[in-house]
């Protein structure tokens, strides 16, 4: 017994490699496995610890039971009476004794961790603070600071933590980016906060990772990680910027029309217009349309046509369109680009 | 006024009447069954629509209809009720009693399960599933967000089934405390009995916090209350608490039972007694007290504080002492034995593995700060799935082959319970051992589809194709049933496995009294032990006699009704219905009450007929 | 089973038989379940207990003098039924009898109290919809009102029914019984602190 488990100690190395294994799963912009922040650097530690220590432990157990599962199958013709064996004390004592360690090794890391994890950086003047709402079922991102509201894509700098108040809308959702950090739900009535930080820049997959809706599946956001200059540019625009003129001016035109009869009520550009919606302000520099679909001609105006075949269940009501309503919309919306 | 005239219902009626711990048994089992196969299609429906990225078979609201039914009915409708089959049809016999406590609630105990369910499924035809996930977390629950009356279905339908629990749990209860045969003291008590007992006290202390939890949503949905919207002073986070204070136990309620089935297995099949009988006891009401006190750890995202998280993430590791105490106690009674492969112990073999993982990954999970990454992803799924199916469904497998001739009298074919074995066991582990990486690698649970492009294809792949294998493998039990069932063979002998506790000392299947005399048991593996002193049967406590038996009542099944149209007129906001419903119920717990059950005898002439017919 | 128990009863005539026993076994079980159950309803009335947004507060509302009369016509009901308990043990059938009768009138007089007040609390626009502190009062307060009801029911059925004499069968019936008058007795004692007194304190102390 003893030298089995100083064979399982040779291994060790071996576990180690397993775990390096897990190292570079998935989708780099994505997997939690990957870690680009310090929050999810700490975590991704913790999961290697506790992985080691249970390969450690699942060790010991598949090879007494491969063991034990050869050794002792019933031979035939041996129709022998084992010994009834009671138990025995110092075994017990050993593998009681042994996890109550193992559990302190993890305990410990653990603690620290969970209190490192909720340091609160509301009123630190080097934190980029944000206020993250869910709706059903898309983000929304405010940055009281500088007043800036937008939608589907945050912004932040590289190598800077980013304090974020987590809010509601409507139901429970949770925000997360695993590659960035671990989740937090945003609460109907009460305020959550979370820090993250990214050590590179990119631009990383955030998702709704509470039950919300028909649509939770399709709730996915983007943190677009960039460089401190970039940032402050990309504030400078969003507050003090313009749009940039059209390619089709006459086009936009109507469509800024069509906007204004239709869905203004909802949608806000440059801050005029209701709250229900995204905000609309930097559209045209956005990625994706409604949070998955690519930001191109054809899939907004699939979008405008029918946003239930996307996104089923979401709350945009939107009136029946033509063809070329459509194109004017778009081109209107395309034109939103900060300047 | 007395019934001393020996009832002999037959067929249907008899079904619908008995009080017959055995045939309620049977019962559970058909019932419970059924709902497993109505919860594996579903996730059979589900694991489809995620075999490749972006499809559209099931999506939006019908996929949050399948999700939610698949966890329900699989909690509530086919773990619970399987697991009250075999406690059912073991627990009297291995205590060496003539009948439960009160045969009278443990036949309302099914009726009133069996109504719940049924009124739940009905969903599917009236009006939309539930489609909150069966945590159905408000105020995604609520009138506000969900406006079918899917949800309401689920509250009846719950409060219903969980009423149907709770008074079952009571019986085992009483029936374990009280009606033991002489010598056999607590600690002489079979592993499974052990935790049956401790099982139902984990009933009796969390299925009152889901009821409450129940009737505060039922009251919102239906009457107007406001418990959980925010505008009027409610609190969202009041469900999650009350959920999970029930949640937490419930999945030990489910587990437990397993551990004992896989304790009586291996150590049948090792020819040994269980090795470290005591602390395996002493493990498991550990387990049973701390399941009470981690539920946090299912709330650990919600934002209750680093304090909160650190003690609840504490408590839960804890909870992985005396589980690992149990592996190594199974592992160690399979030392020195005769181990015999039969179908039934390469589950129980197979479980000890698999649930190791299961319980490692719930370690993993137990740490805070990382639990933030696997919350609500698919590693969480994959995790309990290896605890609730990796562990209980093996458990339950192997309690199938090793009590079936028990119950029915006759063997299931050993060569279909190997394959049934092998397929159920390398599907399970295709099936979920890929969602523990699909979930760190950024897949969140409980969603509709997935895109291409981020590297998930290839888990969701395999994980869809193990889930076929495994729907396979329970295929080919039901076929392995049916075969058994329709093939004449001779009845089963009495002991088939070599058995060490009382069961194994009366006929196969156990006779409608169960023990014609009661047993004086003389130590832990009473059977065994007078097995090896030489004896052929067990030492009888007392001489033979008339036995007194209670008399079968459609009264239950009557109440059932009753609730079950009560429930329809909640769900529908007709309380004309919901009044006669709760009436009818009423009405017959007056009768119950006013006309008391005199019972009949079986003579001494019919029982010495029945023993004497009896291959033991 | 013995039928001719009639008159020659044991000293403690519930516990005489294995179904008594078990009978009185799974009742205190259940009454532990039932103690989870308000525990919940507890934990959730302190959750809620100053979330009274429109509607009234506790303290607006509450009239001291007729809950203190409720509490004393529901205590001396629980005295009343270890009466008629004395009375099964020294085997006097008429006096058990006539103190669970009395038991019985007290629990409806303290259920026409119950009525009367939550009738003037409607008036006063404290409803269940009128805040979550409404429905968390009505749902705590109402639920321990059903079981004063189902419980006043259980014992007069009892009553009429068993009319003839005290037997080994039914003893186990009047002593479980009295058990849960006890127990709904001691839920109000609870419901008395942490709902009443707690409500008219907390509008003094200005909370």
């Amino acid at each position: 017994m003893i030298r089995r488990l100083q064979h399982v100690g040779r291994m060790l190395p071996l576990l180690l490699m397993v775990a390096l294994l897990l190292t570079g799963c998935g989708d780099p912009y994505l997997s939690a496995l990957q870690p680009k922040g310090s929050v999810a650097d700490m975590q991704f530690n913790l999961i290697k610890l506790s992985i080691i220590i249970m390969l450690g432990v699942f060790t010991v157990v598949v090879v007494i039971f491969t063991y034990v599962l050869i050794r002792y199958r019933k031979k035939k013709g041996d129709n022998s009476i084992p010994e009834q064996v009671e138990g025995n004390h110092k075994l017990e004592i050993i593998w009681t004794a042994i996890p109550f360690v193992l559990l302190i090794i993890l305990a410990v890391p653990m603690v620290t961790t969970t209190f490192a994890l909720a340091k609160d950086y509301s009123n630190d003047k080097n934190v980029v603070q944000i206020t993250v709402t869910g709706h059903q079922f898309w983000w929304e991102f405010e940055y009281p600071d500088q007043k800036i509201k937008t939608a589907q894509e945050l912004y932040i700098p590289v190598n800077k933590k980013a304090h974020i108040k987590l809010e509601s809308a409507d139901v429970i959702h949770s925000f997360w980016v695993p590659a960035l950090g671990g989740k937090k739900d945003t609460n109907p009535g009460m305020t959550n906060y979370l820090w993250l930080d990214a050590k590179e820049e990119g631009v990383f997959q955030g998702r709704c990772a509470e039950l919300c809706g028909e649509s939770h599946a399709l709730m996915d956001f983007k943190v677009k990680v960039v460089s401190q200059e970039e940032y402050d540019q990309w504030v400078a625009k969003m507050t003090k910027g313009t749009n940039k003129p059209a390619n089709n001016a006459v086009l936009a035109d109507q469509g800024a029309e069509i906007f204004q009869k239709s869905c203004v009520n909802c949608h806000a550009v440059d801050g005029k217009g209701g709250p229900a919606g995204p905000d609309l302000t930097n559209f045209g520099d956005r990625t994706t349309v409604a949070g998955i679909l690519k930001n191109d001609k054809k899939q907004l105006a699939k979008w405008l046509t029918d946003p239930e075949a996307v996104k089923p269940g979401n709350l945009m009501i939107i009136p029946k369109l033509e063809e070329k309503q459509v194109d004017a919309l778009v081109e209107y919306l395309h034109s939103l680009k900060r300047e | 006024m007395a019934q001393h005239v020996r009832p002999r219902n037959t067929g249907l009626w008899d079904w619908i009447t008995t009080v017959d711990h055995k045939k309620i048994g049977i019962l559970y089992l058909v019932a419970g069954g059924f709902f497993f196969l109505l919860g594996g299609l579903e996730a059979l429906l589900m694991r489809l629509q995620l075999m490749y990225p972006e499809q559209n078979f099931f999506i939006g609201a019908t996929f949050n209809e399948l999700l939610t039914m698949h966890g329900t009915t699989m909690i509530f409708l086919a773990a619970m009720p399987l697991i009250f089959a075999v406690m059912n049809a073991v627990v009297p016999l291995q205590i060496g009693a003539r009948d439960v406590a009160f045969p009278f609630v443990n036949s309302l105990g099914f009726w009133l399960f069996f109504s719940g369910g049924v009124l739940l499924n009905l969903s599917w035809f009236m009006g939309g599933a539930p489609e909150a996930g069966w945590t159905a977390y408000v105020p995604l629950s609520g009138m506000q967000f969900s406006k079918t009356t899917g949800v309401s279905f689920y509250v009846l339908g719950l409060q219903i089934a969980g009423i149907g629990t709770l008074i079952g749990g009571i019986n085992f209860l009483v029936t374990i405390i009280n009606m033991r045969a002489p010598g056999m003291t607590f600690m002489r008590m079979p592993m499974f009995t052990w935790t049956a007992f401790i099982t139902s006290a984990l009933i009796l202390f969390a299925f009152p916090a889901i009821t409450v939890g129940l009737v505060l949503l039922m009251f919102d949905r239906i009457f107007g209350a406001v418990f959980f919207n925010v505008a009027s002073g409610g609190n969202v986070l009041l469900w999650q608490h009350l959920f999970w204070i029930f949640g937490h136990p419930e999945v030990y309620i489910l587990i437990l039972p397993a551990f004992g089935m896989i304790s009586e297995v291996i150590s049948t099949f090792a020819k040994k007694r269980l090795f470290g009988y005591s602390a395996m006891v002493f493990a498991t009401i550990v387990i049973g007290f701390l399941g009470f006190m981690v539920w946090v750890h299912h709330m650990f995202t919600v934002g209750l504080g680093p304090v909160a998280n650190s003690l609840f993430s504490i408590a839960t590791m804890l909870i992985a002492v005396p589980t690992g105490i149990k592996i190594f106690n199974w592992l160690f009674t399979l030392w020195g034995g005769q181990i015999r492969f039969t179908a039934a112990n390469l589950f129980a073999v197979g479980f000890i593995p698999t649930f190791t993982i299961g319980g490692m990954t719930g370690v993993m999970l137990s740490v805070a700060p990382a639990d933030y990454q696997y919350q609500d992803s698919y590693f969480v799924v994959a995790h309990f799935h290896y605890v609730l199916v990796g562990g209980m469904m093996l458990g339950l497998f192997a309690a199938f082959y090793y009590w079936w001739p028990k119950m029915f009298g006759k063997m299931l074919n050993e060569a279909m319970g190997k394959w049934n074995f092998w397929l159920f066991f390398i599907g399970f582990h295709l099936t979920f051992f890929p969602q523990h990486f699909l979930g760190l690698m950024g897949m969140p649970r409980r969603v509709f589809t997935f895109m291409g492009g981020q590297q998930l294809e290839l888990g969701n792949l395999i994980s869809t194709w193990g889930a076929i294998i495994m729907g396979v493998g329970t295929l080919l039990f039901l076929v392995n049933v049916a075969y058994t069932h329709m093939k004449k063979q001779p009845q089963a002998p009495a002991d088939p496995w070599d058995g060490r506790t009382l069961e194994w000392t009366i006929a196969s299947p156990a006779p409608e009294y169960n023990f014609a005399q009661t047993p004086r048991v003389r130590g832990i593996d009473a059977f065994w032990i007078e097995k090896m002193a030489g004896n052929k049967g067990m030492t009888p406590a007392e001489p033979l006699g008339p036995i007194h038996m209670p008399s079968p009542s459609v009264l239950p099944f009557i109440m059932s009704i009753g609730f079950f149209i009560a429930g329809m007129g909640f769900v529908f906001n007709k309380y004309l219905f919901a009044i006669v419903g709760l009436g009818i119920v009423l009405i017959c717990m007056f009768f119950r009450s006013y006309k008391d059950d005199e019972g009949f005898h079986i003579d001494v002439e019919e029982i010495k007929e029945t023993e004497k017919g009896a291959r033991l | 089973m013995n039928h001719a128990d009639h008159g020659v009863l044991p000293a403690e005539p519930e516990k005489a038989t294995l179904e008594g026993r078990n009978k009185i076994l799974g009742f205190w079980l259940f009454l532990g379940g039932e103690t989870v159950l308000f525990g919940s309803l507890f934990a959730t009335y302190l959750a809620l207990r100053t979330q009274y947004v429109n509607g009234p507060a506790p303290h607006e509302i509450f009239q001291i003098e007729l809950i203190a009369l409720a509490t004393f016509i529901l205590l001396t009901s629980s005295l009343t039924s270890v009466f008629a308990i004395i009375g099964m043990h020294r085997q006097n059938f008429k006096m058990m009898l006539f103190w669970f009768w009395i038991t019985v009138i007290l629990g409806f007089a303290f259920l026409g109290l119950e009525i009367f007040e939550f009738v003037h609390y409607y008036h006063e626009g404290h409803t269940l919809s009128s805040s979550a502190y409404g429905s968390a009062f009505y749902t705590l307060v109402g639920f321990h009102g059903g079981h004063v009801l189902f419980g006043v029911l259980w014992i007069s059925l009892l009553l009429i029914k068993n009319r003839k004499g005290l037997t080994v069968v039914n003893a186990p019936k009047f002593y479980v019984a009295s058990l849960y008058w006890h127990f709904i007795d001691v839920v109000w004692v609870f419901i008395f602190t942490v709902v009443y007194l707690m409500g008219i304190l907390g509008g003094q102390g200005g909370a």
